[in-house]
């Protein structure tokens, strides 16, 4: 047989990808649905948290900081309850990493607060001696991009049933309503902030990067 | 079939991937050397403001070296090795001559466009799949153009059997198709809100499924562009460069239908103690184990046929090269499975060992393998002898060297990470601060730069032998059957 497939490239061909579909096949399908399924309480990202979450793809965060407490006393005594797989349920795309350079974030919430996560942003060095993570210093320069932020969320809502807009779940609204109760969510942040030029430009409207990304650490629990 | 001595095989094509087998291949590694001493010394990461944090560089290193450096040495070999396995040229053909330059400058388009996609951070963070829609559309199109490269030659093909190494050629454009377009599954979230950026989108799959799909696809990115065509090189090269059979002709049918079988499956083990469903974990690890099979069958081929002819290692440094390579995939073929056992991946999974593992298999297999098939097909090409064997010996001993000191120090760091951050005191606290983990580990990634350092080198000595090669070296008449000609 395998000498005429090796005189018959189409069937080669043929045969090659039904082996190595196989596999992939057998694995990721049969727990699709289930795997998707959240856990109680367990909620999609407010508009800004999205936002910020987009600043952690872009400074590529997870290239040294992972999010997934494995089930081992070590870890749960480190950074908390283990991972459940429902807690991922609005995480697209997942962050879990592959390294830890620095700690686990998965709930980092829990104990580090927006004070801390600014100054740790502008010099990690001063509030963790010995730390070898840059400082993210552009962060407070850049303005989040809200808008598309808000483009995703909407795209998940009406695309994959993220229930935006449902009793107890973060209100989405339209860009206006979702603006305005984004600009609450960030005066919050703000006041317990430092940096004036932040301020300043909270003032006029503008989110900076660091804003949004402290809302997403925050959230992270 | 004297046909064959008569054919002028067209090497185009298969220089300009040469060229650029090189220039991605000293973009990715300098990268990679800046983003290992920024690990050792923070500073560095403000050389270029935002675009030079370990952060932007990491995605460029990687998909510089995977999709810059590899995939262009793949493409070259193709171009080269396709037409004498199937005993006919380009240029009889010249749909296919048209097409495979097409596919390199849009091939060189795509890259350069994904290169400053990366340093201005926009990305949809999965690894080694981190471009964005439109550019996943584009990467798309460069691979049909290949598919129809490799299905066009065979097409017009005179030799009727197909080598061994089309066998890998084939199953990496299959491979990588179907794992790059289902990873990549998104929604442009533009087309549905009508605001933000036009160029971003979100992932089809959330969570655990994300996951399993991106490993599925991270570890089989792996399977087929760092182990499936490089094998097919080295079917090629081996034989080819010492004028021996191929050892066994079943070993190679068992062992390419076994490495196609069992590599998909084997995903799973970067999801260990992870979310997904449990026995999918413990198939990744099963699966991960008989890995081994294929993954020796095809290196011991390739050692065996050496058999008796094991003095060449010593007067053909191009022998060496690609011996050390086999050598090389056996020992990073079998330190995976160890690390894809469940209770050795507790200790070692989110450690320096992973790279470390990464890194003999790409640095010691893939790099030396690729450099061995460029360095046969340069006397080939160019119609020159090798511009200096003296400097080629140079080069793999500085590399080798590098190499040593990368994984031993990768291996000492993840253990010792590993057994830090489960290490308790007599009441069961936990001994250590996770910082307390990374200042013990900052004098292994100095070491560990400096071993990347010493491979960047020793790259630049084999793109300077090459050069020197294409333009200076003692002319040719003849092509050599076998042993590449070199100057001392």
């Amino acid at each position: 047989m395998f000498h005429w497939l090796e005189k018959n490239p189409f069937f080669f061909a043929v045969g090659v990808f039904l082996v190595i579909a196989y596999a992939g096949v057998v694995t990721i399908l049969p727990d699709f649905m289930e795997s998707a399924r959240p856990v109680t309480g367990t909620k999609p990202y407010t508009v800004l948290e999205l936002a910020g979450r987009h600043v952690y793809i872009k400074d590529s965060c997870n290239a040294c900081h992972s999010q997934l407490v494995r089930p081992f006393k070590s870890e749960t005594d480190r950074y908390g309850m283990y991972s459940l797989s429902g807690e991922y349920a609005y995480d697209r795309p997942f962050l879990w990493g592959s390294k830890r350079t620095g700690p686990d974030l998965m709930r980092v919430g829990n104990y580090r607060t927006t004070d801390w996560h600014e100054y740790h942003m502008l010099a990690p060095q001063s509030v963790v001696p010995g730390s070898i993570m840059p400082a993210y210093k552009h962060m407070f320069k850049n303005n989040a991009d809200i808008e598309t932020a808000y483009a995703e969320a909407l795209t998940v809502k009406n695309v994959f049933n993220v229930p935006y807009d449902q009793p107890d779940m973060p209100k989405l609204g339209t860009y206006d309503e979702a603006k305005k109760a984004l600009m609450e969510e960030a005066a919050l942040i703000v006041a317990d902030m430092k940096d004036s030029e932040v301020k300043e430009a909270f003032k006029r409207g503008e989110i900076k990067e660091i804003v949004a990304i402290i809302a997403y650490l925050n959230s992270l629990k | 079939m004297q046909a064959n001595h008569a054919l002028n095989y067209d090497y185009s094509v298969a220089k300009c991937f040469t060229y650029a087998t090189i220039l991605f291949g000293i973009i990715g590694m300098l990268i990679g050397v800046v983003i290992a001493y920024q690990m050792a010394f923070p500073e560095l990461n403000y050389l270029a403001g935002e675009y030079g944090t370990f952060g932007r560089l990491r995605p460029l290193h990687t998909s510089g070296v995977i999709f810059g450096f590899l995939l262009s040495g793949i493409f070259a070999t193709w171009y080269y090795i396709g037409q004498r396995v199937l005993k006919v040229s380009m240029a009889e053909s010249p749909f296919l001559m048209v097409l495979g330059k097409l596919h390199f400058w849009l091939y060189m388009l795509v890259m350069i466009i994904a290169v400053v996609n990366l340093f201005l951070g926009i990305g949809t963070s999965k690894e080694y799949a981190e471009l964005e829609w439109p550019l996943d559309i584009a990467v798309v199109v460069v691979w049909v153009m290949w598919g129809i490269s490799i299905f066009g030659l065979i097409g017009i093909r005179r030799e009727k059997t197909l080598y061994i190494s089309m066998w890998y050629f084939i199953a990496t454009f299959l491979g990588v198709a179907m794992l790059y377009l289902f990873n990549n599954m998104a929604v442009p979230t533009y087309f549905v809100a009508g605001m933000g950026k036009w160029y971003h989108s979100v992932s089809m799959y959330a969570g655990t499924n994300d996951a399993m799909v991106q490993w599925w696809y991270g570890h089989n990115a792996v399977a087929f562009v760092f182990t499936v065509p490089i094998i097919a090189m080295i079917y090629y090269f081996l034989p080819k460069e010492s004028g021996q059979p191929v050892f066994s002709y079943k070993l190679s049918l068992l062992s390419f239908w076994g490495l196609m079988f069992v590599y998909l499956w084997a995903g799973g083990h970067h999801l260990l103690y992870s979310t997904v469903p449990d026995w999918v974990q413990t198939m990744g690890s099963i699966f991960s184990v008989i890995l081994i099979l294929p993954s020796w069958g095809s290196a011991i081929n390739m050692l065996l046929t050496m058999k008796g002819q094991w003095g060449q290692l010593k007067e053909n440094p191009l022998i060496k090269f690609m011996i050390f390579a086999s050598t090389f995939y056996m020992l990073s073929t079998l330190e995976g499975p160890i690390q894809a056992i469940k209770s050795v991946n507790a200790l070692a999974h989110f450690t320096d060992w992973i790279p470390g593992h990464v890194h003999d298999g790409t640095l010691g297999w893939v790099g030396f393998m690729t450099m061995a098939a460029l360095y046969h097909m340069a006397p080939r090409m160019y119609k020159r002898e090798l511009y200096s064997k003296k400097l080629m010996e140079s080069q793999f001993w500085i590399q080798t060297t590098g190499i040593v000191m990368y994984f031993s120090s990768m291996w000492i760091a993840g253990i010792t990470q590993g057994m830090m951050w489960r290490a308790t005191d007599q009441y069961g606290n936990l001994a250590y601060s996770f910082i307390d983990t990374v200042t013990v580990l900052i004098p292994y990634y100095a070491l560990r730069a400096t071993g990347g350092l010493l491979y960047l080198i020793g790259f630049f000595m084999f793109a300077y032998n090459l050069y020197k090669t294409m333009t200076v070296s003692k002319a040719i008449e003849r092509e050599p059957q076998n042993a590449s000609p070199m100057a001392a």
